[in-house]
């Protein structure tokens, strides 16, 4: 079983200290969400995390191989992920981005095969965009273009996804969608840490929740034992009612 | 993949060669068909073959060739920093690579064989490519590789000027201004041979890894995320492109703008996809200076005009309409 298993894990850009001692799990078949503040480091642990920076100390493993050093191959295998979205470089179809996902199994885009072509297909069924795969990208709202994005980090058939802020941007009904498609994946058995900054929309859906401020993880649980006032204080600097899973926000301290 | 991309590249080969061979036709004397085709096949009169074989075929080739590797190598640098305005100019290839031509030309070297003028042309793109490579590997990001390359090809450009400036005398700076305009005259198949084994290899590094190209559209963190190997992306890229450009100028000298214009028109063929668009791209800009070089034969003038003034002159403005259609978004 692949497991991200990140231990003490600390990531400094000169002297600041961005994630300081960090600790986090993400088995198979658990959505969790990650949530703090602008700044808090949460990019830079996911980062971190996926070897893609140089922690400072601690480790992060991936089904017990370490992740800085390994080949991006055999890490995109096990783990997708879908960093903030950023403006394509070039205007290709829909089908074309999402058979970017089965790059780590040796996919050419422009000449899908069997398999390949399958996973791809499926994807795009599973994000409800079978009409608009022959789109030219450029031309997709918002919402279809996180569609499309998740479509590309299935495609890659991996156990784990970590996406940061898959729903920034996105009117409610998209981020419903997203967090459904998400939801499903890990239903199917995936395992999904994902940033959020709508807090009633992480208590809806993870099982659990990582609260980070200033590089610390504060907190981590499922929900009804970590999401309180005092930590929607703490964490946010905001005032706010919880009920249950409900959040209501009054303002800032 | 639809028809039109199926019919792309043997259209394209196809019609490469048929100008190949319209450019053994035309000239200064003009050859009837029947009579190149004798000639292609060890018939006709000694002077046909003389000028069939040994003037406007390898003329013909060169231009081909020099167009391709420029081609092939602007469709990988502009898929490898995300940029349709990128090409083998924009990294200083070039203009290194013109520098070490032109040095060899300031101190009378090349007087003493025909080799070192093409040698010093590839070393030339060698060093470019070699500081770049080094770059790659300590930087992240490809708007300091970009800088670099401006940078490499401002302090070519003040060299060359010097040199031309200090030059001894004025045959001399003449065959600087030849070297530094570009041109296919009176190429051999000797001189094909010698930049050939620097563009097969640089060719083939790029079309091994032109894949990656095709994931970077993502964005490096994105690309990286599934699966490409930055740092061996980018230094195979500018590596390969740097060989197959140092090549091209040893055969023919700075020739601008083709390594923009033939990607560009390529690419709404193949789906926006920088793999796809490396080989047609390669095959587009060759035919292109086939072209261009007959326009250069048969247009009256009285000194010959330079094949890369008439590239320039047709590729800059065309340069400047494709910056002028971006927006921000892409950046």
């Amino acid at each position: 079983m692949t497991e991200l298993i990140v231990e003490d894990l600390t990531v400094k850009a000169k002297e600041a200290v961005l994630v300081d001692a960090a600790n986090v799990r993400l088995a198979p078949g658990e959505l969790v969400a990650l949530l703090g503040p602008n700044g808090a480091g949460k990019t830079s642990l996911l980062r971190a995390s996926l070897g893609i920076d140089v922690p400072a100390s601690g480790t992060a493993t991936l089904g017990g191989e370490d992740t800085y050093g390994l080949d991006p191959i055999r890490r995109a295998r096990s783990i997708a992920y879908l960093p903030q979205i950023r403006p394509l470089a070039w205007p290709n179809t829909v089908r074309d981005v999402v058979a970017l996902g089965r790059f780590s199994h040796g996919a050419a885009i422009g000449r899908l095969k069997g398999l390949d072509a399958e996973v791809v297909d499926r994807a795009i069924a599973a994000c409800d965009l079978t009409g608009l795969a022959h789109r030219r990208s450029d031309t997709l709202s918002g919402g279809e273009l996180a569609r499309m994005h998740c479509a590309r980090a299935f495609a890659a058939e991996a156990p784990l996804l970590i996406a940061d802020e898959p729903t920034a941007a996105l009117d409610p009904r998209h981020q419903f969608r997203i967090l459904d498609l998400i939801a499903e994946f890990v239903k199917q058995g995936g395992g999904a840490l994902v940033v959020l900054h709508d807090i009633s929309l992480a208590a809806r859906y993870a099982a659990r929740l990582i609260w980070m401020k200033q590089g610390r993880i504060l907190a981590d649980g499922p929900p009804s034992e970590t999401l309180t006032t005092e930590r929607l204080e703490e964490v946010y600097g905001v005032r706010a009612r919880v009920d249950g899973l409900r959040v209501e926000m009054d303002g800032s301290t | 993949m639809t028809a039109r991309q199926d019919w792309l590249i043997p259209g394209l080969a196809a019609t490469s060669v048929l100008a190949i061979f319209a450019a053994c036709l035309l000239g200064s004397t003009p050859l009837p068909a029947d009579r190149v085709i004798a000639a292609f096949f060890g018939g006709a009169e000694a002077g046909d073959r003389l000028v069939v074989w040994s003037i406007r075929l390898p003329r013909a080739l060169a231009a081909f060739i020099v167009g391709a590797a420029l081609g092939l190598s602007g469709a990988a640098l502009q898929g490898l920093l995300r940029n349709p305005l990128a090409e083998p100019g924009v990294l200083g290839v070039s203009a290194t690579a013109s520098l070490a031509a032109t040095f060899v030309l300031y101190y009378g070297l090349a007087g003493l064989s025909a080799w070192i003028m093409p040698i010093a042309a590839i070393l030339g793109a060698l060093a470019a490519t070699s500081l770049l490579a080094i770059a790659a590997i300590r930087t992240q990001s490809v708007v300091t590789l970009i800088l670099i390359g401006v940078g490499l090809s401002s302090f070519a450009g003040a060299l060359m000027s010097l040199f031309m400036n200090l030059a001894p005398n004025p045959f001399s700076l003449s065959d600087m201004v030849n070297w530094m305009l570009g041109s296919v005259a009176n190429r051999s198949f000797d001189e094909i041979m010698l930049a050939s084994p620097f563009l097969v290899a640089g060719g083939a590094i790029l079309l091994a890894t032109r894949r990656g190209l095709s994931v970077l559209t993502l964005g490096e963190e994105a690309a990286s995320g599934v699966g490409l190997n930055l740092r061996r992306q980018r230094i195979a890229t500018v590596l390969g492109a740097g060989l197959a450009t140092g090549a091209s100028v040893a055969l023919a000298g700075a020739i601008g703008f083709v390594g923009i214009v033939a990607p560009h028109l390529v690419r709404p063929f193949v789906d926006h996809d920088p793999a796809r668009s490396l080989i047609p791209s390669a095959l587009l800009a060759g035919l292109i200076l086939v072209i261009a070089d007959i326009g250069v034969r048969i247009i009256p003038t009285d000194s010959e005009l330079k094949l890369g003034v008439v590239a320039a002159l047709i590729g800059a403005p065309i340069f400047v309409w494709i910056a002028m259609q971006r927006r921000a978004v892409h950046d």
